[in-house]
């Protein structure tokens, strides 16, 4: 029952949840740079003119939007050694947090480049750029700007969701909350510690994203 | 047993397991209801202490992995001396964290009617029971049905997740396939395509009806 909860017996177990911690930290922040630049990338394509290659785009989009994370992430570690790629288990976890994060992330991108009037394309012709320079100087930073909140929500997603690669082995947050609990049976303490650090972190990278980096960068209001 | 398991043999299974995905997805979305109803009622309210507990609840539910979610009530129903089946904690645990996510979608719709809509029907002597039934509603049945067709989509993507704690729905039984079959890709590919056909006419409906909603509004 609820008095026989042993919270003390856990803290000698504080390095490994540490130490989890901070691969899930380090994970996060790979998977959202390279996750967030392959949105660019994508919602580059997908806003221009219509080409074989914005048609795959938009297929892959709807392909991973429309299955479970932990099915990308085992097609990606059972899947891919079968063709013949060999990736470790951080590897694998990253690759699929990447390619998860670039469908979300071209498509949010996406719907704040559409918004962006066209005279400010048109504009930017005008002045004699490219239209790689006017994508990037003109039309993208107050896309990114709109539509950053956003985003900042689907990182954290991406975030939570990293929760998952425990199941490939990878000795992120979960994994070693795992190991706590097969050491130790105190399951429910074990995994109400890890789900408060979850939560911490979730909150510390809101406020990070959203007002320490957003308000300077990217013009959010608090 | 293994060269016996003919292609025909994984589609089978995963079809037979896929029910139990599309089951699980249902109950937590009625449940989520269930649990819903109340929540919004008591953000409705407007009273401090009852939008600050609300707002607690959505974000502990929603500012946490729902795979931690599902072994606290694995683990935590236990603690009462009640011997938890992986389905009812699945389905306990996908209920709140469903509720979590519409409590917030449903309340937005309802905030995004204009104010002078509830001041009329006061005005006109309805009651809040009647103001939010026959006036409110019907209208924020309109704003909040696309956002909540979209959203049945990550449920039904969570359900995945129950696999973890040992509930055979679509992607254990991959798993269990993979393991006798030593065929990731196409084992895994088809349970990925299943859930494709569940969630992508899903997607496709949310986002027709939110280009209908939005096109009713702006003319």
């Amino acid at each position: 029952m609820i008095g026989q909860l042993n919270f003390p017996a856990l803290w000698p177990y504080w390095p490994e949840l540490l130490s989890g911690l901070g691969v899930t930290i380090q994970l996060t922040l790979l998977a959202t740079v390279g996750g967030v630049s392959l949105g660019i990338v994508g919602a580059a394509l997908r806003s221009g003119k219509p080409s074989w290659m914005s048609r795959l785009w938009g297929v892959y989009v709807e392909l991973i939007r429309n299955t479970p994370f932990v099915v990308q992430l085992f097609f990606i570690v059972f899947g891919l050694p079968n063709l013949g790629l060999k990736l470790t288990a951080g590897e694998a976890a990253l690759l699929a947090m990447l390619i998860n994060l670039g469908a979300y992330s071209t498509e949010i991108i996406r719907a704040g480049i559409q918004v962006t009037p066209k005279g400010q394309w048109e504009a930017g012709r005008v002045l004699g750029l490219t239209r790689n320079q006017t994508f990037l100087r003109v039309v993208l930073p107050p896309s990114l700007q709109r539509i950053y909140p956003a985003l900042v929500s689907q990182c954290i997603i991406v975030m939570l969701g990293s929760s998952v690669v425990s199941q490939v082995s990878y000795e992120e947050l979960t994994f070693a909350a795992n190991l706590i609990q097969s050491r130790t049976f105190l399951s429910f303490e074990v995994y109400l510690v890890t789900t408060l650090i979850y939560l911490a972190l979730s909150i510390a990278m809101r406020q990070l994203l959203l007002l320490a980096i957003g308000r300077k960068w990217f013009g959010v209001q608090a | 047993m293994m060269t016996t398991f003919t292609d025909w043999d994984i589609v089978r299974n995963l079809l037979l397991a896929a029910r139990w995905t599309l089951l699980l997805s249902l109950v937590a979305f009625v449940g989520g209801t269930l649990v819903t109803l109340p929540l919004l009622f008591m953000r409705l309210l407007q009273r401090k202490w009852l939008t600050r507990w609300v707002r607690g609840y959505t974000a502990l539910f929603q500012g946490t992995p729902l795979l931690m979610q599902l072994f606290l009530a694995f683990f935590g129903v236990g603690l009462f001396g009640i011997d938890v089946a992986p389905w009812t904690a699945a389905s306990l645990a996908l209920t709140f964290y469903t509720s979590a996510f519409l409590v917030d979608i449903w309340y937005g719709s309802i905030r995004a009617l204009p104010k002078g809509q509830w001041e009329a029907s006061r005005c006109l002597g309805l009651s809040f029971g009647q103001t939010l039934a026959r006036v409110i509603a019907p209208q924020a049945i309109r704003i909040g049905i696309a956002p909540t067709v979209g959203f049945a989509v990550q449920v039904i993507k969570g359900t995945a997740l129950a696999s973890i704690i040992g509930f055979i729905e679509l992607t254990k039984a991959g798993t269990i396939l993979n393991n006798v079959t030593y065929q990731p890709f196409k084992v895994f590919g088809l349970v990925a395509l299943g859930y494709f056909l569940m969630c992508y006419p899903l997607s496709r409906y949310s986002q027709y009806l939110e280009k209908k909603f939005n096109a009713a509004h702006h003319h």
